[in-house]
């Protein structure tokens, strides 16, 4: 059982760390800061979201998992409303970078 | 090599990269921005060293406030009319060759520190049941050293005065000039509405369980700072004037119940600062729960900055 | 080399770093960011000395951590000084740096206040 939990956790966190690589190879690589702003949203919901999932089984009590969930939540929410604020900003400014 | 060490030494290797792109990076706003991801990647490192109380406040006040408080002074500096005459190359080999004498002689420091470590924790493991309190960091924090602390609490409070001093004088006891939206967008507002709540439990819950686990009275007063400031910038609460009573009460409170039990120390205890055993974890909790809500309101005030008009009528 | 020892190397390289910000750099925001980045060197030197101090069962000597979370604050309430004296000299002579006294012009300056 354990050895079950541990795989899960390293195949889950794994999977999030890829989502990691591949948002950080799109904010450097991207053209300008809409498409970054993308691929950034993409390491805040299912790369974070992975690696909570991963973390999960590790967490002794219910109370830690459910303070695991609530970070995602809000990470996934400030990740939001701050791409937001700033696509508007960059449209506003008319600059494309 | 364990896998672990190898994640340190990445660690270290990017904090160091990260420290030196801050300090060449050419334009103030890069500068800034990476000076805030310094500042998380330290409070990584002071999860590595054991250090969590120092960890939730590196990432609260280094790598949040600071930058934020580094952020709005970029975007309100004009810029200079004449341009930046960069510093000389001789002056930059001596001061890079005296900065790698600091580094070298640290190291050394570091190198021949002895195998056995002078400690006080098994001192403050003796104490630490008759405080009452289970978290070791606020122990030495409100008890054993607790001069320290309402010192610093003071310090706080006198660079409050420093900033609000520089106030011209028309603007003098009115609005600090905190950068604020000039029209919302809805969007902001709704993070406003949404996040302030969630941040005031966070706030108090970190300060609450700061007396058994790692947490404290800065740290929760760091988030209600910062939650504060978010409904100011959004222009759901007006900043406000800084001669308005309840912003100056607020403001000493803490330091005022803190030197207040200090002094009762001298009747109900041995000495000042000195707690009588028995009662002396519900005088903790006065004690940090009026700081909590005094570190808030001074952190936010310092920086929303000197005022700089007076409030409308 | 223990992780303890490496961040120790780490604490000195910064505290390096940041002193050579301190005095290469013109500009005085970036001259408070270095002053930081040095700060947290310090800071991270300390944060060693209480992790070689872990006894009785804890993780680490808490008095040193308590120094720092003291440190961390009052190093935030000079940088708050600071970034206010800055904003303030913007405003009045829209500088970004302080200019070197020119001995003569600090003496005029003098008679006319």
């Amino acid at each position: 059982m354990r050895l079950a939990l541990d795989i899960i956790t390293v195949v889950l966190v794994s999977a999030g760390g890829f989502f990691f690589m591949a948002g950080t190879i799109g904010l450097l690589r991207f053209p300008d800061t809409l498409t970054r702003l993308h691929a950034l949203t993409k390491v805040d919901n299912l790369g974070l979201g992975l690696i909570v999932f991963g973390l999960l089984p590790q967490v002794e009590s219910r109370l830690g998992a459910l303070k695991l969930i609530v970070i995602w939540l809000l990470v996934q929410m400030s990740g939001a409303i701050v791409s937001q604020l700033i696509a508007q900003a960059v449209r506003r400014s008319g600059r494309q970078t | 090599m364990t896998l672990v060490f190898a994640c340190e030494v990445v660690l270290a290797g990017l904090l160091v990269a990260i420290a030196t792109w801050t300090i060449v990076a050419r334009t103030a706003f890069a500068a800034i921005v990476l000076f805030m991801v310094y500042g998380l990647l330290l409070a990584i490192v002071w999860v590595a060293l054991s250090a969590v109380d120092v960890a939730l406040t590196e990432a609260a006040i280094g790598g949040g406030v600071t930058s934020m408080l580094l952020m709005g002074a970029a975007t309100r500096l004009r810029a200079p009319t004449t341009p930046v005459a960069d510093v000389g190359l001789p002056l930059r080999i001596a001061a890079g060759l005296l900065c790698a004498l600091v580094t070298v002689v640290l190291g050394a420091v570091v190198f021949f520190l002895p195998d056995v470590a002078p400690t006080l924790a098994p001192v403050a493991k003796d104490n630490l049941a008759a405080s009452g309190l289970g978290n070791p960091v606020a122990a030495v924090l409100f008890v054993f050293r607790a001069l320290d602390t309402l010192l610093e609490k003071v310090v706080l409070l006198l660079a409050l005065v420093g900033v609000w001093s520089l106030a011209s004088d028309e603007a003098w006891g009115g609005v600090p000039g905190l950068p604020v939206y000039a029209r919302p967008g809805r969007i902001l507002v709704f993070l406003a509405q949404i996040l302030p709540p969630i941040g005031i439990i966070v706030g108090i819950y970190m300060f609450w369980a700061g007396a058994s686990q790692p947490g404290g009275a800065f740290q929760g007063g760091t988030i209600l700072a910062a939650v504060w400031l978010l409904t100011m910038m959004a222009r759901l609460q007006d900043v406000p004037a800084i001669n308005a009573r309840w912003l100056r009460l607020l403001l000493v409170v803490g330091p005022t119940a803190f030197l207040a039990i200090g002094l009762a120390g001298f009747f109900i205890a041995d000495s000042f600062l000195a707690y009588p055993p028995g009662i002396a974890k519900p005088l903790i909790i006065v004690v940090e729960a009026t700081l909590t809500l005094s570190i808030g309101v001074t952190l936010a005030l310092l920086v929303a900055g000197p005022p700089e008009r007076l409030p409308q009528r | 080399m223990s992780s303890t020892a490496l961040f120790g190397y780490c604490g000195a390289v910064l505290v390096g770093l940041g002193l050579y910000g301190l005095i290469t750099r013109a500009e005085v925001l970036r001259k408070i960011l270095s002053f930081n980045v040095l700060g947290s060197g310090v800071f991270l030197l300390f944060g060693v000395f209480a992790r070689r101090g872990a006894a009785a069962g804890l993780g680490a000597d808490p008095v040193p951590q308590a120094l720092v979370i003291t440190g961390i604050v009052v190093a935030f309430s000079a940088t708050a000084l600071a970034v206010a004296l800055l904003v303030r000299l913007n405003k009045e002579t829209g500088q970004i740096v302080v200019a070197p006294d020119d001995s003569e012009e600090s003496g005029e300056q003098g008679a006319t206040r």
